[in-house]
C-alpha cells in the first residue's frame, strides 16, 4: 500500500499545527475567562486608585468594607447593600422552591406520563430558556400593570408590585431550567425498577419516595441549584418587575458599578466572588456525595 | 487703622448674618404619634446624605425603606404604573407639573410643614407649581459641563468646545436639556413644541456630536474620573463630588455662557401613598435649617433653604463656589424644563431615540 | 396498587397541569399581551391607548433598522467567536485522559460564572478604559505611546458578549465530544483518510449537535443584550436591547417598545428554526 508521500508530510505538518493549537487555544481561552477576574482581585488590594498600575499592597478597602458593616458608625449605605443581599437571598430561596417542585412535576410527568400534546409541552418548556431575557421582562411588567389595573377596576382595591411579582418572575424562568435538568436524570434512569417496586406491592406513593425520589434527587438539587443561581443573578426581569423596597444585589450593584469608582466596589467585588464561589463549592460537594451513594 | 477698619468689615460681611441663630437653633423634633410606623422613600441615587435617615428614623421611631432612581423618566413610569407604594418622590420642575397634571400627586397640607417659612422665597411659587400645592424645593442646581483640568487649562466657557473638542465626550442621557441646548443655538425656545424646530434641534446635535462617545444616566462623572472622557455634561453636584472624593483640582465644573438648564428637584406626594402624613413630616424635617444644611454639605448641591444659608451651618466653601451657587448673571441665562405636553413629549421621544441611533452611526 | 400506579403514569397529565397553568399565566398571556400592545398607539407618557396602528412597526423597520442589523451582526459574530475559541478549548478537555484533569480544567471554565455577571462586565470597564490595566500596561511596556481607545466601542461589547456567552458555548460541545468515540477516526484513517478529512468527514458531523446547540444558546441572548452594551458600549455600541429598554422609561413609548421586542424575538425564533431544521437534516444524514 503507497501512500502519496508528499500528502504524508502534508498530514503531518496538519497534525503538528493542529497540536500546538490544540495547547494554544486553552491557553489563550484560560487566560481570557480569568484575566477579569485576576485584574478585579488584584486592584482590590493596589494602594492607589488607579486600575492601570499596581504601586502597593494594602488591605485598607476591605478595612472600610470592615469598618461600614461592622464598625460603631455603620454607615447608611452599608445598610441598603446588607438590605440588598437579604433581599436576594428571600427572593431567590423562595423561587427555587416553588420553581422546583413545579420543574420536578413537569418533569416526571413528561419522563413517565402518556397523554396527548407533549410535544406542545416541551416547546412551551423550551421557550423561556430561548427568549431573549428583556422581552420577558418587560411582557411581565406590562402583564403585572394590566392585571392590577383591573384587579383595582373590579374590586377598588389597589395591588402594588412587589417580592411576590419578582418571585413568580423568576420562578417563570427557573422551571425550564429546573425541568430540563431533572428530565435528563430521569431519561438515564431505568423505569423498570419503580415497576418492581410496584409488582413488590409497594403503593405508587411510596414507590415514588422510596425508588424514584431518591434516584433523582440529584438532579432536583441540581435543578433548584441552578434556579437558585440565576435567582441570585438576575438583573434585567428583576428590574422590570420589583416594588417599593425590593432592591437586590444585582439591582444594587448596577446603582454602585455605574455611580462609584472607589476601590472597595473592587474589594465588594472579590467578596462576592470568593462567598458564591464557596457557597457552589459545598453544595456540588455534597451534591457529589449523594450522586456517588447512588 | 483705617485697612483694619475694611478688614472688619470684611470679615463682617463674610460671617453669615445669623452666626447668633447658631446657638438658638434648636435641634427638630418630630410630632407625636407617628411610632412604629413606615415610611418609604423614592429619591435619585447619590442624593441623600449618610445620616439624613437614620436621624429621622430615630427622632420619630419610623422605619424608612429607601429605594432609588436614576432619571426622573424612571421614577415617573413606575408611579404610572400605579403607585408601589412610596411616600416621597423627588421630581424635578417640569416633571412635578405633569404629575400634577395626570393627578399622580396629593397637595401638601403646608400646616403640617412649618418649615416652610425657611425656603429662599424667590424659589417658592415656580411656574410649574405657582401655589406649592404639590411640591416644596428639595435642592437646586444647573447642568453644565464637567472637564479634565489639564486638557483644558484655560476652562470652558462655550458649548462650542464641547462640539468642537478632539476627544471623547459625554452627554447627558436628558432629552428636553439638551434638545434645550441646541434650541438656543438656533435661536428658538428651549422649551419648543413646534416638529420643525425639534428636528432641527435633533440635527444640530447629531451634527455636533461625533466625538460623543456615551450618552450617560446620570453617570458622566464616573467616565470623567477614570478618564474615559475629557467633557461630561453632568449635573453640577456629581461633578464637584468627584473633586471631592480624589481631593484634587483634575476636575472643574462650568455653565458654558450660552446658558443651561437649571432645575429644582422637589419633594412630593404621590397618589396612593399609604402614609401622607408621615410624609408631610418627612418633608418639614428636610426643611429644617440643621437638617438641610448637613444633607448640603453632604451631597454639594445648592439649598433652598435660606435658614440653612443664613445660620451658618452650610459650609462656606460650598456657598463661595460659584459652579454651586452661580452668580446673578449667570443664573440670568439658565433655562427651567416645563412641561410640553403630550404632542410635544412624543415628537421629543421620538427624536432623541433618533439622536441615540445615528450618534453611533 | 399496581393498577393505581398505572393510572397515576396515564393521568400524567395531572401531574404537569399546575406548571403548565403557570407557565401560560406567567409567560404565554404576558407574551399575547405584549402582541396587542405592539399594535396600539402611544398615549401621554408613552402607555398604550387605542386605536390599532402599524406605525410602531414601521418605526422598527425604519429608523431603529440600522441598530437591529447591529444587534444581529454583534450577536452573529459573538457565536463564530465562541465558536472558535470554544471548540478547541472544549475539545481539549473531553480528550483529556483522567478524569480528574478533565474535571479541573472543565471547573476552570465554568468557576468564572459563578460570579454575578454585572460584576464580571464591570471587570472588562476596569481593563479596557482609557486609564484601565490593558492600556497601563502596554503604555508602560513601551509598546504604545497613547492610550488605545476601547471602551464605549463595538469592539468593547464583542469582547463582553463572548466573555459572558463563551460557556454557554463551551459545554454542548464538551458534551458531545465526551460522547464521541475516537475509534471512528481510526477507523477513517485505515480507509485512508488525512487528518483535515478525518476531522470534516467524521469528528465534526458526529458533535454537530453540541456545535449547534452551543450557537443557538450563544446567539439568543446575545441579540437581546441589554446589560453588556449599557456598561461598555457607549454610543458605537448601542444595540436593540438598550433602545427597548429607553421606550419603558417615563417618556418612553411602550407599543414602540413591544414592537421592538416582537421583532427581536421573531428574529430569535427564526434562527431557531434554522437550528431545529439543521438538526433534523443532521439526524437524516
Amino acid at each position: 500500500m503507497l501512500i502519496n508521500e508528499g500528502a504524508m508530510r502534508r498530514n503531518r505538518t496538519v497534525r503538528r499545527l493542529g497540536q500546538v493549537g490544540l495547547w494554544l487555544n486553552p491557553l489563550v481561552a484560560y487566560f481570557f475567562l480569568w484575566a477579569p477576574i485576576l485584574v478585579l482581585v488584584l486592584f482590590s488590594f493596589n494602594s492607589s486608585r488607579s486600575v492601570a498600575s499596581f504601586t502597593g499592597f494594602t488591605l485598607k478597602w476591605y478595612g472600610n468594607i470592615l469598618n461600614n458593616v461592622m464598625g460603631a458608625e455603620s454607615a447608611f449605605s452599608t445598610e441598603l447593600m446588607l438590605n440588598a443581599f437579604r433581599n436576594s437571598l428571600f427572593v431567590g430561596s423562595i423561587a427555587t422552591a416553588i420553581s422546583t417542585v413545579l420543574g420536578t412535576m413537569i418533569a416526571l410527568a413528561m419522563a413517565r406520563g402518556k397523554f396527548p400534546g407533549k410535544g406542545l409541552i416541551d416547546g412551551l418548556l423550551f421557550l423561556p430558556v430561548v427568549i431573549p431575557e428583556i422581552t420577558q421582562a418587560i411582557s411581565l411588567a406590562i402583564f403585572f400593570k394590566v392585571v392590577f389595573d383591573w384587579f383595582a377596576l373590579i374590586s377598588g382595591e389597589r395591588v402594588f408590585p412587589g417580592f411576590h411579582t419578582i418571585i413568580a418572575a423568576h420562578v417563570t424562568f427557573n422551571i425550564s431550567y429546573v425541568a430540563i435538568v431533572a428530565r435528563a436524570r430521569l431519561a438515564d434512569m431505568n423505569p423498570r425498577l419503580e415497576e418492581a417496586a410496584n409488582d413488590l406491592g409497594a403503593n405508587p406513593w411510596r414507590a415514588f419516595w422510596r425508588v424514584t425520589f431518591p434516584l433523582i434527587l440529584p438532579g432536583v438539587i441540581s435543578g433548584a441549584l441552578l434556579a437558585f443561581t440565576l435567582s441570585l443573578d438576575d438583573f434585567v426581569i428583576t428590574f422590570f418587575t420589583s416594588g417599593v423596597g425590593t432592591t437586590t444585589l444585582p439591582v444594587f450593584v448596577y446603582g454602585l458599578l455605574k455611580l462609584t469608582v472607589t476601590p472597595e466596589v473592587n474589594a465588594v467585588s472579590t467578596i462576592m466572588m470568593v462567598l458564591s464561589t464557596l457557597l457552589i463549592g459545598i453544595s456540588l460537594a455534597i451534591q457529589g456525595r449523594s450522586a456517588s451513594r447512588v | 487703622m483705617k485697612k483694619i477698619g475694611i478688614l472688619l468689615f470684611v470679615l463682617l460681611l463674610l460671617v453669615p448674618s445669623g452666626l447668633a441663630q447658631d446657638m438658638e437653633h434648636e435641634p427638630w423634633t418630630c410630632p407625636e404619634g407617628y411610632d412604629g410606623q413606615t415610611l418609604s422613600i423614592f429619591n435619585w441615587s447619590t442624593y441623600i446624605a449618610e445620616d439624613t435617615v437614620p436621624n429621622f428614623e430615630a427622632a420619630c421611631g419610623v422605619t424608612v425603606n429607601y429605594d432609588i432612581y436614576e432619571s426622573n423618566e424612571a421614577m415617573l413610569a413606575r408611579i404610572r404604573q400605579g403607585n408601589p407604594g412610596y411616600d416621597i418622590v423627588v421630581p424635578s420642575g417640569g416633571t412635578v407639573q405633569r404629575m400634577a397634571e395626570e393627578m399622580l400627586l396629593i397637595p401638601l397640607d403646608l400646616e403640617m410643614i412649618p418649615n416652610v417659612a425657611n425656603v429662599i422665597p424667590d424659589l417658592l411659587g415656580a411656574a410649574y407649581d405657582p401655589e406649592n400645592m404639590y411640591s416644596l424645593p428639595y435642592q437646586w442646581g444647573t447642568v453644565g459641563v464637567g472637564y479634565r483640568t489639564e486638557v483644558f487649562p484655560d476652562g470652558i466657557t462655550s458649548w462650542d468646545q464641547v462640539w468642537d473638542h478632539d476627544g471623547p465626550v459625554a452627554w447627558l442621557d436628558d432629552r428636553q436639556t439638551m434638545l434645550g441646548i441646541a434650541h438656543l443655538y438656533l435661536g428658538n425656545d428651549p422649551n419648543s413644541t413646534d416638529a420643525d424646530e425639534i428636528s432641527a434641534a435633533r440635527d444640530y446635535l447629531i451634527e455636533k456630536g461625533g466625538n460623543v462617545v456615551t450618552v450617560a444616566a446620570d453617570d458622566g462623572q464616573v467616565l470623567l474620573e477614570r478618564g474615559d472622557v475629557d467633557i461630561a455634561v453632568e449635573y453640577n453636584g456629581d461633578i464637584l463630588q468627584i473633586s471631592w472624593d480624589c481631593e484634587c483640582d483634575d476636575y472643574a465644573y462650568a455653565i458654558p455662557d450660552e446658558g443651561s438648564n437649571v432645575w429644582i428637584d422637589n419633594l412630593s406626594i404621590p397618589v396612593d401613598a399609604p402614609n401622607p402624613e408621615l410624609a408631610m413630616v418627612f418633608i418639614d424635617y428636610i426643611l429644617d435649617a440643621k437638617v438641610g444644611a448637613d444633607l448640603t454639605n453632604y451631597i454639594w448641591y445648592a439649598s433652598p433653604n435660606q435658614a440653612s444659608i443664613e445660620s451658618g451651618f452650610i459650609d462656606e466653601e460650598i456657598l463661595n463656589d460659584p459652579a454651586i451657587f452661580p452668580p446673578a448673571e449667570q443664573v440670568a441665562k439658565l433655562f427651567a424644563i416645563i412641561d410640553v405636553g403630550a404632542e410635544a413629549e412624543e415628537l421629543i421621544n421620538n427624536a432623541w431615540d433618533e439622536l441615540l441611533i445615528f450618534l453611533g452611526q | 396498587m399496581a393498577r393505581l400506579g398505572r393510572r397515576l403514569q396515564q393521568n400524567g397529565f395531572f401531574l404537569a397541569l399546575p406548571t403548565i397553568a403557570w407557565l401560560f399565566v406567567f409567560f404565554v398571556l404576558p407574551l399575547v399581551i405584549v402582541l396587542v400592545v405592539s399594535f396600539m398607539s402611544r398615549g401621554r407618557g408613552g402607555v398604550a391607548i387605542m386605536p390599532f396602528t402599524l406605525q410602531h412597526y414601521e418605526r422598527a423597520f425604519g429608523v431603529f433598522f440600522i441598530i437591529l442589523r447591529r444587534s444581529i451582526g454583534l450577536a452573529g459574530l459573538t457565536t463564530v467567536i465562541c465558536l472558535l475559541v470554544g471548540y478547541p478549548l472544549a475539545f481539549f478537555i473531553s480528550t483529556r485522559r483522567r478524569r480528574l484533569v478533565r474535571q479541573i480544567t472543565l471547573f476552570l471554565v465554568i468557576l468564572p460564572f459563578w460570579t454575578n455577571f454585572l460584576i464580571r462586565t464591570y471587570a472588562w470597564r476596569i481593563l479596557l478604559g482609557e486609564q484601565g490595566t490593558i492600556n497601563g500596561l502596554l503604555l508602560s511596556l513601551g509598546l504604545i505611546d497613547e492610550p488605545i481607545t476601547m471602551l464605549n466601542t463595538q469592539f468593547a461589547v464583542l469582547v463582553g458578549l463572548v466573555y459572558g456567552f463563551l460557556p454557554f458555548m463551551v459545554l454542548p460541545i464538551f458534551a458531545s465530544v465526551e460522547r464521541f468515540n475516537f475509534r471512528y477516526v481510526d477507523a477513517a484513517h485505515d480507509l485512508g483518510a488525512n487528518d483535515i478529512r478525518a476531522f470534516l468527514r467524521v469528528v465534526l458531523p458526529l458533535t454537530m449537535p453540541g456545535v449547534l446547540a452551543g450557537c443557538a444558546l450563544v446567539f439568543i441572548p446575545s441579540v437581546g443584550a441589554f446589560v453588556t452594551p449599557d456598561l461598555l458600549g457607549g454610543t458605537k455600541g448601542l444595540m436593540i436591547g438598550n433602545l427597548i429598554n429607553k421606550q419603558f422609561g417615563g417618556s418612553g413609548n411602550m407599543p414602540l417598545g413591544s414592537a421592538l421586542s416582537i421583532v427581536m424575538m421573531a428574529v430569535v425564533m427564526l434562527s431557531l428554526l434554522v437550528y431545529v431544521f439543521s438538526i433534523r437534516r443532521d439526524r437524516g444524514s
